[in-house]
């Protein structure tokens, strides 16, 4: 009957939704669109960071050379578009992409945009300039780039050791802008200066970011709002009290959770709301550098332990997904297919017999109901962390582990788990781009500065070389459900969930959408209008 | 007294530079530093990257030589720069003092002018109705936390009046200028209200009890003569000296205040600049705070002499 109701209300959402775009009507121009901001980023440079506090503020700053169509939220190969450049091409056996660029460009200080901005920015974050990030997180995104060279003002060439179809998607992220040879970090981090549609103005830190429409834009009659407002309230009740009483037009994306949905809709029903996942995985890190962990028995105990519909039902209500390292379908694009999934240890529906086969292995290591093992979780101390680390612990009593809670400030966890200080960690991991270079390259390459557990599998690691270079998708996708389906199984990272998180704003602001398979890569804000 | 004077300046320097000690080595002492916590927001440590950051912020030096620094600059008012915003700490302080001067004393005007009257009129009406609406005012006041009493306030706006009084950094009308700060002051101002109403009552009623009351009640002074002029003159010190406390208990309860209102005061920034690590904002910050309530302390002293003409401060 519940699921009736539900099919009832998505079926009246889904038809309040159409009727509202074919209302919608013509774009206008103008108005400061007014948002509240989670909290205060560190700095002003994306390049520099790996959250989306700073993507979503300063994404509109910038342009890449390619980007995902914005009004899409499924971000794929094929829904790539132009903006710094105008069009590209694979030559060189796949070994070297062209990208013939935009005339008549502009920078936010009037000086032109050529080519050499195109090769100063990524000579920078491959560690070739002379001058340096601070911090430079996605350098091994461009491992198999030899060099960037440039042909006349126009023209950019980036030449690979071998071919990398997904350097492409890379190049669509959020995470991917073009900056000035011109502006040094330093200053891009306190001013950035970018081509896109929006201006800085000012950055208060922990109050407010504020932007202004470019009137120079390369893209004629965009953006369609005067400027951009974001006030910083890291108390989330006070924000989203402050959307409900409109004070904000719209509301920090993604960061309004299933349980405060509600809140929303019956405090203010006319605020559009939608929710959709991700891809943020929340996962367990697991040291098998040091017992008891190292023993490949335990670790599996703990795999086939894991409840996951019970942790998406109680931290969800039920709006979550289960899935490998990859986001699962329908978002995801590169997701195994349920029955591969449910053929993994710990993934199949009978969350009893799961566990009667962990209790054997946890005998066979040495423990049971007399002999309990202890273990310490260690987690970060915000909610998103805690939450599900406290039901990892009661889940892990059914298989003879006593858990106890290691909570640590974010300032000391990477550092912590780097020096291996740990036995479990409760970890979110967010990718950047739904496609496997990224998230396998990063998070479980042997050596990557992001594998957090060093977790180093050779016979994989070869195997990631190959998709990468697979150009035929249907043959990647068999050989990436293989990958990850082997890193399950390897207990590299056992994947919990995945989350689904809402946005919300108010009827009349028209134009937005919400990346289903990326937290990242959906904020230029060029498109978004208000209808007042 | 001018001796006096002398010796309570200098044992304030005291006080301060031991304050400025403990504030830099209790700080440095928290575990993690500012590279941590930009290369958490980074997503990973690079050891190399991380030697170079500290190395360019100057954290890589001895702790003494990091003190002298910063000391020395600050006492020839060159307060550094901050880690996260790489502006001047001074740029970054300087204007959000007003705002929570402003929170803050209207807060203690809060306090003052509600507590005091209201303590009298209990401490008066002894025993009667009155006597106990109030008492269980000033108990309510010292129970609720200002955070929660503040989420109360704008849940009920939001609920009652589709309004919320966030913060406006440029009120148009005095209404607006009113509830930003009107209605933060009060949240924060209850509790410190609540208990001068209390420390108003008790010493009332002992002063109230003593033969010159009652030699002036048999003289045939009014009523309010004797409670104001006569009682309330003689039952204030205490009071001066609670309000003068709270002044300097009120940053912890503004820190919660600045947050649930998000008011940009300097202690809702001192409290993200202790979570970045970001020591030149937080040194100099608490800095400024001691140096508030020591002059604070030293204020209230000197009233007491102004209030009490029996006080008199001698070598």
């Amino acid at each position: 009957m519940r699921s009736v109701r539900a099919l009832a209300a998505t079926a009246a959402l889904s038809l309040l939704a159409f009727s509202t775009i074919a209302v919608a009507g013509e774009p206008k121009q103008g108005g400061i669109l007014r948002m509240y901001h989670r909290d205060s980023p560190g700095n002003a440079s994306i390049h520099e960071g790996a959250t989306y506090s700073l993507n979503v503020p300063f994404m509109p700053v910038f342009n890449n050379l390619v980007i995902y169509k914005q009004d899409e939220a499924q971000n794929r190969m094929d829904n790539i578009v132009p903006e710094l450049a105008e069009s590209w091409a694979w030559v060189n056996d796949n070994k070297t992409l062209t990208f013939k660029l935009r005339q008549g460009v502009k920078w936010h200080d009037g000086k032109p945009f050529t080519s050499a901005d195109v090769k100063c920015t990524f000579d920078m974050l491959m560690g070739k300039a002379q001058q340096k990030f601070r911090q430079n997180p996605r350098k091994t995104w461009y491992e198999q780039v030899n060099d960037v060279s440039t042909n006349g003002d126009f023209e950019v060439s980036f030449n690979l050791k071998r071919p990398q179809p997904s350097l492409l998607a890379l190049l669509a992220s959020g995470y991917t802008p073009v900056y000035p040879c011109h502006v040094s970090p330093g200053d891009m981090r306190t001013h950035p200066i970018g081509t896109g549609p929006f201006k800085f103005v000012e950055f208060k830190a922990n109050e407010s970011i504020k932007l202004t429409r470019n009137t120079d834009y390369w893209r004629k009659g965009r953006p369609y709002l005067d400027g951009i407002e974001f006030t910083i309230i890291p108390n989330r009740s006070t924000a989203i009290l402050a959307f409900v009483a409109g004070k904000f037009d719209m509301t920090f994306p993604t960061e309004v959770s299933i349980p405060l949905l509600k809140d929303v809709k019956s405090q203010d029903p006319s605020a559009v709301c939608v929710v959709e996942p991700n891809n943020v995985a929340t996962n367990i890190i697991v040291n098998s550098t040091a017992a008891p962990f190292d023993n490949a028995d335990i670790r599996k105990a703990m795999a086939l332990a894991l409840d996951r519909k019970a942790f998406i039902n109680i931290m969800f209500e039920g709006q979550g997904d289960i899935g490998g390292t990859m986001e699962p379908a329908p978002a995801g694009l590169w997701a195994m297919p349920k029955e591969m999934l449910e053929s993994i240890p710990g993934y199949g529906p009978d969350v009893n017999a799961n566990r009667e086969q962990a209790k054997k292995l946890m005998q066979k290591a040495g423990y049971g109901p007399d002999k309990h093992l202890a273990v310490k979780i260690s987690t970060r101390n915000i909610p998103v962390y805690r939450d599900p680390a406290v039901i990892l612990i009661d889940q892990l009593k059914s298989i003879y582990i006593d858990g106890e809670l290691d909570v640590v400030e974010t300032a000391n966890w990477f550092p912590k788990v780097a020096r291996k200080d740990y036995m479990l960690g409760l970890n979110l991991t967010g990718n950047a781009v739904d496609d496997p270079d990224q998230s396998f390259y990063e998070n479980y390459s042997c050596g990557s500065e992001r594998n957090y557990t060093n977790y180093c599998n050779k016979e994989i690691e070869k195997l990631f070389d190959v998709q990468s270079q697979e150009t035929d998708i249907a043959k990647r996708k068999k050989l990436v459900w293989e990958i990850d389906k082997k890193l399950q199984e390897d207990v590299a990272r056992p994947i919990i969930f995945h989350a689904r998180t809402g946005t919300c704003w108010k009827p009349y602001v028209k134009g937005v959408t919400v990346m289903s398979n990326s937290s990242y890569n959906g904020y230029r804000y060029e498109d978004v209008w208000m209808d007042k | 007294m001018f001796a006096y004077l002398v010796r309570r300046l200098f044992l304030m320097l005291v006080t301060l530079f031991g304050i400025s000690v403990v504030i830099f080595f209790l700080l440095r002492i928290v575990p993690g530093n500012i590279v941590d916590i930009l290369f958490a927001a980074a997503g990973y440590v690079d050891p190399a990257d991380k030697a170079n950051l500290e190395k360019e912020l100057g954290i890589d030096q001895p702790l003494i030589v990091q003190y002298w620094h910063w000391i020395s600059g600050f006492l020839r008012g060159d307060f550094g720069y901050s880690y996260v915003s790489e502006k001047p700490a001074l740029q970054e302080i300087l204007p959000r003092i007003p705002i929570t001067a402003r929170l803050a004393g209207l807060a203690l005007l809060f306090s003052a002018s509600i507590g005091i009257p209201l303590g009298v009129i209990s401490a008066v009406k002894q025993g009667t109705r009155l006597d106990y609406a109030l008492r269980v005012v000033s108990l309510s006041g010292l129970s609720l936390p200002s955070f929660w009493l503040g989420l109360l306030i704008l849940t009920a706006s939001v609920a009652m009046f589709g309004q919320m009084p966030i913060f406006n950094p440029n009120p148009q009308t005095w209404l607006e200028a009113f509830a930003t700060y009107a209605v933060p002051a009060a949240a924060v101002g209850f509790r410190s209200a609540a208990l001068t109403m209390r420390i108003t009552r008790s010493s009332m009623l002992e002063v109230l009890r003593q033969d010159y009351i009652r030699t002036a009640r048999a003289k045939g002074a009014s009523d309010a003569a004797v409670n104001y002029h006569h009682a309330l003159k003689n039952a204030i010190l205490p009071v001066i000296t609670v309000i003068g406390i709270e002044a300097a208990f009120l940053i912890g309860g503004l820190i919660v205040t600045e947050t649930v209102f998000n008011i940009p005061g300097v202690a809702r920034f001192l409290v993200e600049a202790i979570r970045w690590r970001d020591y030149p904002i937080v040194q100099n910050l608490v800095m400024f705070i001691a140096v508030v309530v020591v002059f604070a302390n030293f204020t209230v002293d000197m009233l007491y002499a102004v209030f009490d003409p029996r006080i008199r401060y001698t070598d």
